[in-house]
């Protein structure tokens, strides 16, 4: 934990404070049909043109259950759409390569995880997907499934907002205004940033690159047993493609799904350390600008302010852990003579070094991004442990554009909830009284994820198909499966690189992971959006429950620590934890 | 009697309590509890196990584990029984009135004895001197001193008489002098004694908006440990790892929040139960819920801010008056003037050194009496007109303008909120009287603590705005509505409702009940009419409108109480989860052994001493259920600050040296 790394959190620290206010001004105009922006005199002629084509005007109102209903009809239909791409990819344009159809459940999976904005890939890009497949079929669901989260949470926000009402927003409207005045431009700005930066962006086949020594490879055979042997390369092939503009959406989208399987590791999507800067900020960005936002819209900008303190506390904390795990590295390799200096370099490009690894790592799963820039399976167990945390609170540390606020809200309705009455009323948030109908809503929520991991993960882990798959035997094994369900249902997209996920059993129930997740929160979230826009407001007075300061802020993060972490803990123990103290006790590896 | 307070560790009521919990033990009954129900699932479980033992665990630590399973139930069902205990013990009392009185019904002109439960509604009886009025009901003839002590602890009696808003009468209440005709106006079993023992048994509680909201996150709280609880047997199966029946149902147990479930129903009786010590009767736990939530206090001017009627409290002679002449012509004036103002110059005047006189001395004097148009009173005595009235009034009887000191004493009075009379002998202008507002002391530092936590007062007054205005001030209220009619209030409720507010009002007359049943909390006075009584959801027994603000802060307290054990029950788990899961753990992986932070001695003892303090904090908690956390009125962020302070991070830090001490208990005794 050196100067350098401090150095760094605090610019990024300052970035991250520092945009939140511009971007959750903009946000509050974009997702505002009546306001306007600077960029109405060239996007509002397009918009309009959108809401003739459909049909309906930027007026309409949608309650929140045809608001709900709009969302998952769009959902299941965009869904389908890419899955007929993918199987269909041999016979559409824009393959060079020539690669053939994807497979029915690999199709699925993949569609999913598109669509519910989680982006696992158990596939490489660079040889299942065509260009076509990777332009339209996946990312249009970057932005389009990035847009329904900030639909959502825009939704929820109004149903805070608003006092007898009977509507909270339209859908189509918030998808249209949401592509076109935010998740377009923003990408459009930063994939020409990411091509200064060196990014690739072209529709060139793969290229092949001639060493100039040929044969240089020396492979040693594994135990140490026997002489290297020798390997001719026969070149290597260099991926091509419309890189920037994907790494763009994946990264402000917090999609994270890689046009190459190295993610963000690859020298191609993320080239410099001022384009591993500026994607890092660009994961917290738009959640980020969302709590401003969220103290826009209900008139209590500390309260706003209160939900950003939060998250970037915990943001703080969970990273310095991390960093601090991986700094320690492993004991066991410092005994058979790898230098403790640079920290446990495994799985970690030596450009970004531990700081750069960590910080990406903390943020990809903070939020629900799951771009990574060095393989979480090669993290120290507490390392590890700090990004399967991270994705089991909820991914409400910022997390996904709209996910993390309104997964966030359910958690601040849920502290009030059990902590409000202390203040000697009956609960009340932002003027709103929580009632039982809330609580249902937002313990279902919480019930989901968490009904969702346990569940898949006892499944996984007691099943053939679930433990075939492994890499690694052992608690990091069970890591390994918890994580990959963890992430499928927080809809994050990191995998703990281990697994062999890529076969019909774990396609299919990751599969119906990420839909859950994703959906059946969604849900009670509109239904409590719905609940709350129809309650009356009980006027602020100094009887009311503080919903800002410093014991708000404690006592929100406590209830997601202990409603969310510890719920986890006994799973947790059997996997990294245990796993901690056997690297550092025993001589037991894994 | 409902005054009489039973000492938290009652003997007979302990007793009662100790064999409610085995009753309530009945899985039908518990099961309205979740957490409970689960709970006793749980050490049915065990106890089955026990007689099945697939090795494992020693005998003895299963025992001991199921032993305590079954005393977290009881303890529960004893933390309930205990707060219904403590109502039972007030009903008891009740009911013993009840059951011996004889009733003379009347009908048809003759009079029949019956039993007093076989009353019915709109039949009449008469009751007489020294008898036990049988049932509520409503004067239609005659008047009495009724003694009411049974029902209010007040010793002294009061006087009921047929018509206006004085006529109802409690059955149980006793008839000191005279004889009434009453008409029964409750249906049998649901007369005001009925209801009174109904609520503070508990009998017929129903469950508080607020309680099933929380009951329903207690109940998903508990379906989700549940769930951990059963995934984590197949995690271990991966791991190797075979955990034990008892073992997974311990941690079960310590893990559902069966602290705040077991004593969640004994919160909210002893909510209603403070309430009757305070001799209020609310008519459900959801009105005393709603008194913690009322933000706007609507209060009568009249007897609950003021001491009631206008007093004399000052003669200012006109110049070349003597004091003495004045305070002369302003008693005489007010020799035939029943009303308290008038009474109240008389005893002035004695001030000024005059005797009392009686009418009764001057037959040649011909007594004015107040009306309407005058708006004056007087005497007219050897000649003399002696008149007193608003000074409009006078100004037109001496046909003239009064000297300038006259006009600003009236100003000053005027000015300061207090009523000023003139009086004048023929054409000459005596003096003026001022009549005061006597505000009750200790109300404006009330007033100012609940501005503090956000509630706002408002005083209502049929006065003009300047008098209104000046008693506003001086009782420090936030608001006033001067000049108001009786309708008025109902306008007033609704609009602060309509705003979102939550409104509390006291009353007593017919034309208050429309108010008190619109207002969230209407508390009605016991001496008031049986249409106002219906009408609220409160009624004092010390018909005492200051107590409004008692009531809010017993609501806001058993809120608190219950916000602060949920609180405390939740932060438990982390300590329970720190002794559990290593304690797991350890025999398979030793190397776990550093998280074992408490250095407990072993697993066994270790998961034992966690589910022993799950059992007996429910209990250690008792007291505090039934007395209510102590009540500061302190605005919201400071409560909150200091609430979480102590129960959240005390719940967070007490389980650790708790568990620990129950460590080094049994394992010094040597239970493990």
């Amino acid at each position: 934990m050196d100067i350098y790394g401090w150095l760094q959190l605090a610019i990024f620290t300052g970035l991250i404070v520092a945009a939140a206010k511009p971007m959750g001004l903009y946000l509050s105009r974009v997702l505002d049909p009546d306001a306007r922006t600077f960029l109405d005199p060239v996007i509002s002629p397009l918009e309009r043109l959108f809401y003739r084509f459909f049909g309906f005007t930027r007026r309409q109102e949608q309650t929140w259950r045809s608001y709900l209903f709009s969302l998952l009809v769009f959902s299941c239909a965009s869904m389908l759409f890419s899955y007929f791409i993918l199987r269909l990819q041999h016979l559409l344009p824009l393959n060079p390569q020539g690669l053939g159809p994807v497979s029915p459940d690999l199709s699925f999976n993949t569609a999913a995880s598109f669509t519910t904005n989680t982006n696992w890939q158990n596939y490489a890009g660079e040889s299942t997907m065509s260009y076509f497949s990777q332009m339209v079929a996946l990312t249009l669901h970057n932005f389009i499934s990035a847009a329904c989260g900030i639909a959502v949470s825009a939704a929820l926000v109004r149903g805070i907002a608003r006092e007898r009402s009977g509507t909270v927003g339209n859908f189509w409207v918030d998808m249209v205004r949401v592509n076109l005045y935010l998740l377009l431009p923003l990408s459009l700005v930063f994939a020409v940033f990411l091509v200064s930066q060196g990014v690739v962006q072209n529709f060139k086949p793969y290229s092949v690159a001639q060493p100039i020594e040929p044969a240089a490879a020396s492979i040693p055979v594994a135990d140490g047993g026997g002489p290297a042997k020798n390997e001719a390369a026969a070149g290597q092939t260099i991926v091509q493609g419309p890189m920037a503009s994907q790494a763009a959406i994946k990264i402000l989208g917090t999609n994270g799904g890689g046009y190459t399987n190295a993610n963000a590791a690859h020298p191609y999507e993320n080239p410099t350390p001022l384009s591993n800067l500026m994607q890092i900020f660009s994961i917290f960005l738009i959640p980020a600008g969302l709590t401003y936002y969220l103290g826009l819209a209900i008139k209590n900008r500390k309260h706003g302010r209160a939900v950003f303190t939060t998250m970037l506390l915990m943001f703080l904390a969970a990273l310095c852990v991390c960093w601090f795990a991986e700094v320690a590295g492993n004991p066991r390799m410092h005994e058979i003579g790898v230098s403790a200096a640079p920290g446990n370099m495994e799985g970690k490009e030596v450009r970004f070094g531990v700081f750069g690894s960590s910080l990406f790592a903390t943020v990809t799963t903070d939020a629900s991004c799951g771009a990574v820039n060095a393989m979480h399976d090669s993290f120290t167990p507490l390392g590890g442990l700090v990004t399967l945390v991270n994705i089991q609170l909820g991914e409400v540390v910022f997390g996904g554009v709209g996910s993390g606020l309104y997964g966030m809200l359910v958690f601040v309705i849920l502290a009030i909830f059990l902590a409000g009455l202390m203040v000697g009323r009956t609960p009340e948030y932002c003027g709103k009284k929580i009632e039982a109908y809330d609580v249902k809503m937002c313990a279902l929520a919480v019930l989901v994820s968490i009904f969702s991991i346990l569940g898949f993960g006892a499944f996984g882990a007691v099943t053939t198909w679930g433990t075939g798959a492994l890499g690694n035997a052992g608690p990091h094994g069970l890591t390994e499966i918890l994580y990959a369900f963890s992430s499928a249902v927080g809809n994050n997209g990191s995998a703990f690189a281990g697994l062999g996920g890529n076969t019909p059993w774990y396609n299919v129930m990751l599969g119906i992971a990420m839909l859950f997740g994703r959906f059946l929160v969604i849900v009670p979230v509109m239904a409590l959006s719905g609940n709350l826009a129809a309650k009356r407001l009980v006027p602020a007075s100094s009887g009311s429950f503080p919903v800002y300061g410093l014991i708000f802020v404690v006592l929100v993060a406590g209830t997601v620590l202990i409603v969310g972490a510890l719920t986890f803990l006994p799973a947790l123990a059997l996997g990294p934890i245990v796993e901690h103290f056997l690297m550092n006790a025993s001589h037991t590896l894994y | 009697m409902a005054a009489k307070r039973h000492s938290l560790f009652d003997r007979g009521i302990i007793a009662g309590a100790v064999v409610d919990s085995f009753r309530k033990l009945n899985p039908l009954s518990l099961m309205k509890n979740p957490v409970i129900f689960v709970t006793e699932t749980a050490a049915a479980i065990t106890t089955v196990m026990l007689f099945n033992r697939p090795g494992g665990e020693p005998l003895l630590f299963d025992l001991q584990i199921t032993v305590w399973l079954w005393f977290t139930v009881l303890f529960a069902n004893f933390a309930e029984a205990m707060a219904e205990g403590r109502g039972k013990a007030q009903a008891m009392a009740l009911r013993r009135t009840r059951t011996q009185t004889v009733a003379n019904r009347l009908r048809d002109g003759s009079v029949t004895k019956v039993p007093a439960d076989r009353l019915e509604k709109g039949e009449l009886f008469v009751v007489s001197a020294g008898e036990i009025i049988p049932a509520d009901g409503e004067i239609i003839e005659g008047a009495a001193t009724v003694d009411e002590s049974a029902i209010t602890g007040e010793s002294a009696p009061v006087i009921r008489e047929a018509g206006g808003d004085r006529s109802a009468v409690t059955g149980g209440t006793r008839v000191l002098s005279d004889r009434i005709v009453v008409r029964v106006t409750a249906e049998k079993g649901q007369s005001f004694l009925d209801r009174m023992i109904g609520l503070v048994e508990g009998a017929k509680r129903q469950k508080t908006p607020n309680e099933i909201a929380l009951t329903l996150l207690l109940s998903a709280l508990t379906v989700i440990f549940l769930l951990v609880i059963m995934t984590l047997r197949f995690f271990g199966m991966y791991s190797g790892v075979t955990f034990s029946v008892t073992v997974l149902v311990a941690l079960l147990v310590c893990l559902i929040p069966t602290t705040i479930g077991g004593l969640l129903s004994a919160i909210g009786i002893a909510g209603i139960d403070r309430m009757v010590q305070k001799n209020v009767l609310a008519m459900s736990g959801r009105a005393v819920e709603a008194a913690g939530d009322v933000d706007v206090l609507l209060l009568d001017k009249t007897g609950t801010i003021t001491l009631g009627d206008r007093q004399a409290t000052r003669f200012i002679p006109a110049p070349g008056v003597s004091p003495e002449a004045m305070a002369d012509a302003a008693q005489l004036s007010s020799l035939a003037d029943e009303t308290p103002e008038g009474r109240s110059i008389v005893v002035l005047a004695k001030q000024y050194g005059l005797r009392g006189r009686s009418i009764g001395e001057m037959p040649h004097a011909d007594f004015i009496p107040f009306t309407a148009q005058t708006r004056m009173s007087g005497i007219n005595l050897d000649g003399r007109q002696i008149r007193k009235g608003a000074s409009e009034a006078i100004r037109t009887f001496v046909n003239g303008s009064f000297p300038d000191a006259v006009n600003a004493a009236i100003d000053e009075i005027a000015d300061s909120g207090g009523t000023p009379l003139v009086v004048a002998d023929n054409t000459r202008v005596l003096g003026t009287i001022e009549l005061k507002d006597i505000v009750k002391g200790g109300l404006k530092d009330r007033f100012e603590r609940f501005r503090a936590m956000g509630i706002k007062t408002v005083m209502i007054t049929g006065d003009n705005r300047l008098t209104a205005a000046a008693i506003a001030k001086e009782a420090g209220v936030d608001e006033f509505v001067a000049e108001a009619r009786p309708e008025d209030k109902l306008r007033l409720i609704r609009s602060e409702q309509a705003i979102g507010h939550l409104v509390a009002m006291t009353g007593d007359g017919t034309n208050d009940a429309p108010g008190l049943a619109q207002a969230d909390v209407g508390v009605a006075m016991n001496t008031g009419t049986q249409a106002a009584k219906e009408a609220g959801n409160m009624v004092d027994l010390d018909s005492n409108p200051t107590k409004l603000i008692e009531v809010v802060e017993i609501g806001k307290q058993m809120l608190i109480t219950r916000g602060a054990l949920t609180t405390f029950s939740i932060a438990n788990d982390v300590a329970k989860y720190f002794a559990i899961i290593p304690a797991m753990l350890v025999g398979i992986f030793p190397v776990i052994a550093p998280l074992n932070i408490m250095m407990l001695s072993s697993p066994q003892s270790a998961i034992l001493s966690a589910v022993i303090f799950n059992a007996l904090i429910i209990v250690f908690l008792i007291p505090l259920a039934l007395k209510g956390v102590k009540f500061r009125p302190l605005g919201a962020s400071t409560l909150l600050r200091r609430n979480l302070l102590i129960y959240g991070i005390g719940g967070l830090v007490i389980p650790f040296v708790g568990i620990k001490a129950i460590d080094m208990i049994i394992t010094a005794i040597g239970l493990i």
